[in-house]
């Protein structure tokens, strides 16, 4: 007890240094970079083409945006403690087909149907973070095993067909609708983006301001240490794992309410393109720095990428390769800094 | 902030977009979304399309998502093809009911929508072109049957339950099955994704699991040769019969390790779409379906011009 509350007194110690380090430390320079980058990319397509900053073009981003973002919040969590989830892809899908089978096979109110969703993400989240603290294996092998079975299980459970919404009149609306619209009809955000950017400010103060969020970090840094200093280490990474995995459950209500369906055979790969904003956006795959600002933006990079390559009618095969490319940039950038320091 | 050396990076992605060309604005454009653009399918269907744009004066643009379980991406490209005020599109729905939205939006903007391949559920789109898979696939069992002596044992190789060619494929072989082949009793039928590796797998194991077995469909390229790879390694002789064409399937079929395949039109599928846009654009009416058409190969009419013309490697 003593022990943990001496932690706690040296972190609040570094709150100062850590502010400082938030605005000019190495992690604001790879977001500085980050978002310099995206920036970059802006001002390029806007010139290269004039449909790229047309409002629906705009409007068209945000939306494609909203699933990885949330998706890429989920693995930012994980991330920072030294972690890798490669589920979050497939936990979504296996959510989107649990919300279809309280929504449509039982006909539950939506409400319902929205905690099942997230409760299963919490669930298989925790179940993750037990097969990796309590039993020990490695986060990347958990992690693609609960991959692969979530996979089968949404095959399962929807009988490989996709489920249709169709009886929740107002499922659409959490994704498609725009509540923004409303109030200024000439700028219809979907709710999809207001909801990625409301978790994404939910989760930059958990990450910052709550005993969660600094037991993420400690993780990351030197899992021994805060281990050492009588911490559940256990107990707090599958609190951590729990999390990320109901975030993945926002996702799966996202894209099922896009589609107005549960596709069962969608979400495999999506983990890789999450970790890729990830990482774009500064989180380092080795633990202990990150931020949620960066995540999104790292977000944003890939799909304001992908939508202008496309705008630009480039070449599929070369999309690709301009994407991968850029994952290897902003890596090296992160090499580049860590040496500096 | 960006040092010289990230700029200089920076300036070669530049490069590359620059070079790899951007849209001009005078042409007809007409961009096709499809289901994929990997498969050789795809391309053959691709290349129809360009040759027809070309004899039009259009420009077109071809994509697709990486696997066909990505209905969210094939969204987000068809929603970037109309920011670009298109004159046409032709779209190959993975799920018609997600696009939906999209296609009204496009219909309120006078965009002719040409659908193909498996089409999309809806009124909007102007025609489809397609192949009818369900008398395709009948064809082959009706092949198969004749091969084995109207009798025996035989097991389906299909690349996914969901989608609709995987669907009407594996119905269109056991329904012609039972309705005109009653000896032919079907043992198996199982899913490969399409992938080489899975579907060889399945072979064996269901080569090991009925020992009187004496023929396998695989429904699609990659069932197809994935089937020819298992049969091969199981070393057992028994009558292939694929569906599509590749170059390993057609080398299959000269070899004699496959007894030969079903071949769709994927050129004429990708001609037919843009065709039909234009002839849209310029008010024709259109039928509701176009059929591009099926074929039946083998070793004795592969080098056949009409055949050879609708298969690609």
């Amino acid at each position: 007890m003593t022990m943990r509350s001496e932690a706690l007194t040296m972190t609040k110690d570094g709150r100062l240094s850590a502010m400082k380090a938030r605005f000019f430390g190495p992690t604001a320079r790879q977001k500085l970079l980050a978002f310099a980058s995206l920036v970059l990319l802006l001002i390029f397509f806007s010139f290269a083409s004039p449909v790229f900053m047309q409002i629906d073009n705009i409007l068209g981003i945000l939306q494609s945006t909203a699933v990885n973002g949330v998706l890429a919040i989920a693995c930012t969590f994980v991330i920072i403690t030294g972690g890798i989830d490669l589920s979050v892809g497939t936990l979504m899908t296996f959510c989107a087909v649990m919300a279809g089978v309280f929504l449509t096979y039982w006909e539950l109110p939506m409400w319902i149907g929205v905690v099942a969703a997230i409760a299963t993400g919490a669930l298989s989240g925790v179940v993750s973070g037990t097969l990796i603290a309590k039993m020990k294996i490695p986060p990347f092998i958990a992690t693609l095993g609960m991959m692969m079975l979530l996979k089968g299980l949404s095959l399962v459970v929807s009988g490989t067909r996709p489920i249709y919404f169709n009886n929740t009149e107002n499922f659409p609306m959490i994704s498609q609708d725009s509540l923004i619209g409303l109030a200024l009809p000439n700028l219809p955000i979907p709710n999809a983006v207001l909801i990625l950017f409301a978790l994404a400010a939910l989760a930059s103060v958990v990450l910052n301001r709550t005993a969660l969020g600094r037991y993420t970090f400690a993780l990351g840094s030197n899992e021994e240490a805060v281990r050492l200093s009588g911490v559940n280490v256990d107990r707090w990474k599958i609190a951590i794992y729990g999390l990320g995995g109901s975030i993945c459950g926002v996702a799966g209500l996202l894209i099922a309410s896009r589609l107005n369906s549960a596709q069962p055979a969608l979400g495999q790969g999506y983990e890789l393109e999450a970790i890729a904003a990830v990482v774009i956006g500064g989180t380092s795959l080795s633990g202990g720095a990150g931020t949620i600002l960066g995540t999104i933006i790292g977000a944003f990079i890939m799909s304001v990428l992908t939508n202008g390559l496309r705008i630009l009618s480039v070449a599929q095969e070369w999309q690709t390769v301009v994407t991968g490319v850029i994952i290897i940039l902003a890596v090296y950038a992160d090499i580049l800094r860590r040496r500096k320091v | 902030m960006l040092n010289r050396r990230q700029f200089s990076a920076a300036v070669g992605v530049c490069a590359i977009l620059v070079m790899s060309g951007a849209a001009r604005a005078d042409d007809i454009y007409i961009p096709l979304i499809s289901k994929g653009f990997q498969h050789q399918f795809w391309q053959a269907v691709k290349a129809g399309a360009e040759q027809a744009a070309k004899e039009g004066n259009a420009k077109i643009s071809f994509e697709g998502p990486e696997t066909e379980a990505m209905v969210d991406k094939q969204i987000d490209m068809l929603s970037a093809d109309l920011a670009k005020h298109p004159n046409a599109i032709g779209f190959a729905a993975l799920d018609s009911k997600a696009a939906i939205p999209l296609l009204k939006k496009a219909q309120a903007e006078h965009i002719p929508v040409i659908a193909f391949d498996s089409g999309v559920d809806s009124d909007i789109p102007l025609t489809t072109c397609t192949t009818d898979n369900l008398a395709a696939a009948g064809l082959a069992a009706d092949k198969m049957a004749e091969m084995i002596g109207d009798a025996g044992e035989v097991a389906v190789i299909v690349h996914d339950q969901t989608s609709r060619t995987g669907i009407d494929r594996r119905d269109g072989f056991l329904n012609e099955m039972k309705a005109k082949h009653p000896n032919v009793k079907i043992v198996s039928v199982q899913y490969g994704a399409g992938d080489h590796l899975k579907s060889a797998e399945i072979a064996k194991a269901m080569i090991q699991a009925n020992p009187n077995l004496k023929g396998i469909f695989g429904a699609n390229e990659g069932s197809a040769e994935g089937a020819a790879i298992g049969v091969k390694e199981s070393g057992k002789k028994l009558v292939l019969i694929g569906y599509d064409s590749g170059k390993e399937q057609k080398e299959a079929i000269i070899s004699g390790a496959m007894a030969g395949a079903i071949t769709q039109n994927p050129v004429g599928i990708g001609k037919c779409v843009v065709e039909s846009a234009l002839k849209a654009l310029k008010g024709e009416k259109l039928p509701k379906v176009i059929d591009t058409g099926f074929y039946w190969y083998d070793k004795s009419n592969i080098t056949d011009p009409k055949v050879a013309a609708v298969l690609y490697d």
